[in-house]
C-alpha cells in the first residue's frame, strides 16, 4: 500500500549505494527550500531537496525547465539572484554547512572546492577579456599566484581541455572562439583552481550534437583523471546515461525519483520519469514510438495540492491530490515520490512486453 | 530502435574543432570619428605649439598697435590693447583645453565610481546615491555651475571644484544604468561562482563591459565643459585675466562689434564652435564603433 507519507526522511543519502569512487559524502544537501519573491507572490523554487554526491560521483539532475535544478546549483554555490532566498536546509561541503556563511567566506570556497559551469559559454565569459587571463584569474585569487606563474597554470589548463594552439589562443577573446571552445575555455576555468565538485549547469545544451559528444567525453575524461565530483543538470537523459552514476528527478521544485542511473532510465518507479523516457527519442527505453508528456508544468507560487505531478499523471488517484509525498526508500538503493509506483511498474512491464 | 550509451570505455581522446577568425574594426573605416580626431588632432597641435606658430606674446600689451584689423604680420588682426588676437586665439584655446580636458576627468572617475557602487550594491547604498542625483539634477546645468563658481571666487581651481560637483552625477547614472544590466549577465554569476570579491567582479569584469559608454558620453561632455568654461569666461569668472582664454576675448572683443572689428568676437567664438565640432564627430564616432552588434 501506500504506506505513511509524511512520516519519512526526506533524505536520500541514507538510500544510496555505495557509491563508485568513495563512501563518504563529500557535498551533502539537506532539506534545501529556496523562494523567490516575485510580483505574483512566493515563487518556491526548490522545495525540500535533499542530496549527496559522493567523491568522484557524478549525479545527474534531470527535470524540465522550471522544475528548480538550476536554482538548487545556485543556491549550492551561493550565487543565487537578488530576489531569491535560501528559506531553510542545508548545505554540507565537506562537512562545513554553507549556508550561513558570509559571501567573503564563501568566496574563499568557490573557486578551490566548488566551482560552476554555465550553459551559454559565451554569455558566462566576459565578453571584453582575454580568455587566458580570464583563465589564469581563479589561481591569481585563489592560489596565490604570481601572474606568471598563473599563465602557466592556464596554458597547462588549456591544453588539458583540449585547445589547440593555447599559446596564440591565450590572448583571444570569447568572440573569437566556437561555441564548443568557449565551454572548453568555461570548463578550463572551472578547473583552474582544483576544486572537488564542478557544478554543471546544462553545459552541453546549447552546441551542436557533435560538440556536445566532445565536451561530454572530456568532462568523462577529466571526471576519471582528477577525481572531480560533478552535478550535472540537464533535460537530456541520454547525456545523463552516458556521464553519470546516479540520476536525481526534480519535478515542480522536489525531487520525485533518485536512483542508479541505469535502474531509473531503464525501469522508473514515477510516472513522471516514465514520461521523460517515454518522451526521448534517443533513450533505449522499450518503446517505439513517442508519447509526450500532457499539460504544463504546475505553477510555483500555488503548486498542486498533494503530488505536484498529479494533475498531468495518467495513474493518480484520488489520494494523489491529497497526501503529501515525500521520496520513499525502495529496494536497490533506489527511491520515489510516487504513492502508486506499482502502477509505474506494471506500466513499464506492459511496455516491455508490448514491445 | 535507438540506443543509450551508457559509458563506455570509449570516452577517450575527443576531436576538436577549430576557432574562428578574428574579425577587427577599424577607427579610420569611421568617417565621423576620422574628421573628428584630425581635427581634433590639428587643433590641439596647433595649440600645444602656439610658441612655434606665433612671434607674438599673449600677454604683453602693445599699445602702439591697438584694434589693427587682419594683415600678413597680424592675421587676425590686434584687440585694444595690441596683442595678436591669433596668438591670444591659440593661447586662450591651450588654457580652455587643458582645463576642460582635466575637468572632465574630475566627475568621470567620481561619477563611474559611486554609479558602479549603486548599481552592483543596489538598497539603501543606491537610494542614497541616486536621490543625490536627483538633487543636482534638479538645478539647471549652467545655474548651478555658475553659482558655484561665483561663490568658490572665480579661478581655475573654482572651475574644477564647480564642474566636479555638477558633472559626476551624468556619469552616475549611465554607469549605474549599465551596471544593473550588466550585472544580470551569466559572467557575473561566473565571476560570483569563481570566488571574486565584489571589488575585483566591479572592477575587472563589469567596468571594462560598460565603461565606453562613460567614454563616449566624457566626448559630449568636454564639449559642454568647454562651452561653461568659455561662458564663465565671458561672465568674467574664468581663469583670470590676463591669461588668454576665449570667453573673455569674446566679451572683450563685443565692445568693438559696433566699430566693425568684428574678428575680435568672431573667431574665438568659431574655435569654440570648430572644437565642439570635432569633439562631438569623435564621440558618435565612438558610440558608432563601440556599440556591440555594430560592425
Amino acid at each position: 500500500m501506500t504506506g505513511q507519507p509524511g512520516t519519512e526522511s526526506f533524505g536520500i543519502g541514507s538510500l544510496l549505494p555505495a557509491a563508485a569512487g568513495g563512501t563518504v559524502a563529500m557535498l551533502d544537501v539537506r532539506d534545501l527550500h529556496v523562494q523567490i519573491a516575485a510580483r505574483h507572490g512566493t515563487v518556491r523554487a526548490v522545495d525540500g531537496v535533499s542530496l549527496e554526491v559522493g567523491n568522484g560521483e557524478a549525479l545527474g539532475l534531470v527535470g524540465e525547465s522550471g522544475s528548480g535544478k538550476s536554482m538548487t546549483l545556485r543556491a549550492i554555490l551561493g550565487v543565487l539572484p537578488p530576489e531569491a532566498k535560501i528559506t531553510s536546509g542545508q548545505i554540507v561541503l565537506d562537512g562545513v554547512d554553507l549556508v550561513p556563511l558570509s559571501n567573503s567566506d564563501l568566496n574563499r570556497i568557490r573557486g578551490p572546492k566548488m566551482s560552476m559551469i554555465f550553459q551559454e559559454p559565451m554569455s558566462a565569459l566576459n565578453p571584453v577579456m582575454r580568455v587566458g587571463n580570464q583563465i589564469a584569474e581563479g589561481p591569481r585569487v585563489h592560489l596565490g599566484y604570481g601572474k606568471a606563474k598563473a599563465a602557466e597554470r592556464a596554458l597547462e589548463l588549456m591544453r588539458r581541455v583540449g585547445i589547440p594552439d593555447p599559446e596564440r589562443r591565450f590572448r583571444a577573446f570569447p568572440h573569437e572562439f566556437s561555441g564548443g571552445m568557449r565551454q572548453r575555455v568555461m570548463i578550463a576555468i572551472a578547473l583552474s583552481c582544483d576544486p572537488e565538485i564542478i557544478l554543471c549547469d546544462e553545459p552541453t545544451t546549447a552546441l551542436d550534437v557533435t560538440i556536445q559528444d566532445q565536451i561530454l567525453r572530456l568532462l568523462a575524461r577529466l571526471c576519471a583523471e582528477s577525481g572531480v565530483s560533478l552535478i550535472f543538470v540537464t533535460h537530456d537523459l541520454p547525456v545523463v546515461a552516458q556521464l553519470c552514476q546516479r540520476v536525481a528527478v526534480m519535478y515542480g521544485g522536489q525531487l520525485v525519483e533518485t536512483g542508479d542511473v541505469r535502474d531509473v532510465l531503464l525501469d522508473p518507479r514515477h510516472p513522471y520519469t516514465l514520461g521523460l523516457v517515454r518522451s526521448a527519442p534517443d533513450v533505449d527505453y522499450v518503446r517505439e514510438s513517442l508519447v509526450p508528456i500532457p499539460g504544463s508544468p504546475p505553477s510555483l507560487v500555488t503548486p498542486p495540492s498533494g503530488c505536484r505531478f498529479h494533475p498531468r499523471c495518467s495513474f493518480a488517484e484520488e489520494d494523489c491530490t491529497v497526501l503529501p509525498t515525500p521520496l520513499r526508500e525502495l529496494p536497490g538503493g533506489r527511491s520515489t515520490a510516487c504513492l502508486h509506483y506499482e502502477r509505474c511498474q506494471e506500466a513499464v512491464a506492459a511496455d516491455r512486453a508490448g514491445s | 530502435m535507438s540506443a543509450i550509451s551508457f559509458p563506455e570505455p570509449a570516452l577517450a581522446a575527443e576531436p576538436t574543432e577549430h576557432a574562428q577568425p578574428r574579425r577587427v574594426r577599424r577607427w579610420y573605416r569611421q568617417p565621423a570619428l576620422a574628421s573628428g580626431l584630425v581635427l581634433l588632432g590639428i587643433i590641439l597641435i596647433a595649440a600645444a605649439a602656439a610658441p612655434l606658430l606665433t612671434p607674438y606674446d599673449p600677454i604683453k600689451e602693445n599699445l602702439s598697435a591697438t584694434l589693427l584689423g587682419p594683415s600678413a604680420h597680424h592675421w587676425l588682426g590686434t584687440d585694444q590693447t595690441g596683442r595678436d588676437t591669433f596668438t591670444r586665439l591659440l593661447y586662450g584655446l591651450r588654457t580652455d583645453l587643458r582645463i576642460a580636458f582635466i575637468a572632465v576627468l574630475f566627475p568621470f572617475c567620481i561619477g563611474t565610481i559611486l554609479g558602479s557602487i549603486a548599481g552592483y550594491y543596489g538598497g539603501w547604498v543606491d537610494t542614497v546615491l541616486m536621490r543625490l542625483v536627483d538633487i543636482v539634477v534638479a538645478f539647471p546645468f549652467y545655474v548651478l555651475l555658475i553659482a558655484l563658481v561665483f561663490v568658490l571666487g572665480p579661478g581655475e581651481r573654482s572651475i574644477y571644484i564647480a564642474i566636479t560637483l555638477v558633472g559626476w552625477v551624468s556619469y552616475a547614472r549611465i554607469i549605474r544604468g549599465e551596471i544593473l544590466v550588466a550585472k544580470r549577465q551569466d559572467y557575473v554569476a561566473a565571476a560570483r561562482s569563481g570566488g571574486l570579491s565584489s571589488i575585483r567582479i566591479i572592477g575587472k569584469h563589469l567596468l571594462p563591459n560598460v565603461i565606453t559608454q562613460a567614454f563616449i558620453y566624457g566626448m559630449s561632455d568636454i564639449v559642454q565643459d568647454i562651452l561653461a568654461i568659455v561662458t564663465l569666461g565671458y561672465f568674467g569668472l574664468g581663469v583670470p585675466p590676463p591669461t588668454p582664454d576665449l570667453g573673455s576675448m569674446i566679451n572683450d572683443g563685443q565692445n568693438f562689434l559696433p566699430t566693425a572689428h568684428w574678428q575680435l568676437t568672431t573667431f574665438p567664438g568659431l574655435a569654440v564652435v570648430v572644437v565642439g565640432l570635432s569633439l562631438s564627430l569623435i564621440g558618435d564616432g565612438l558610440a558608432d564603433l563601440l556599440r556591440p552588434g555594430h560592425s
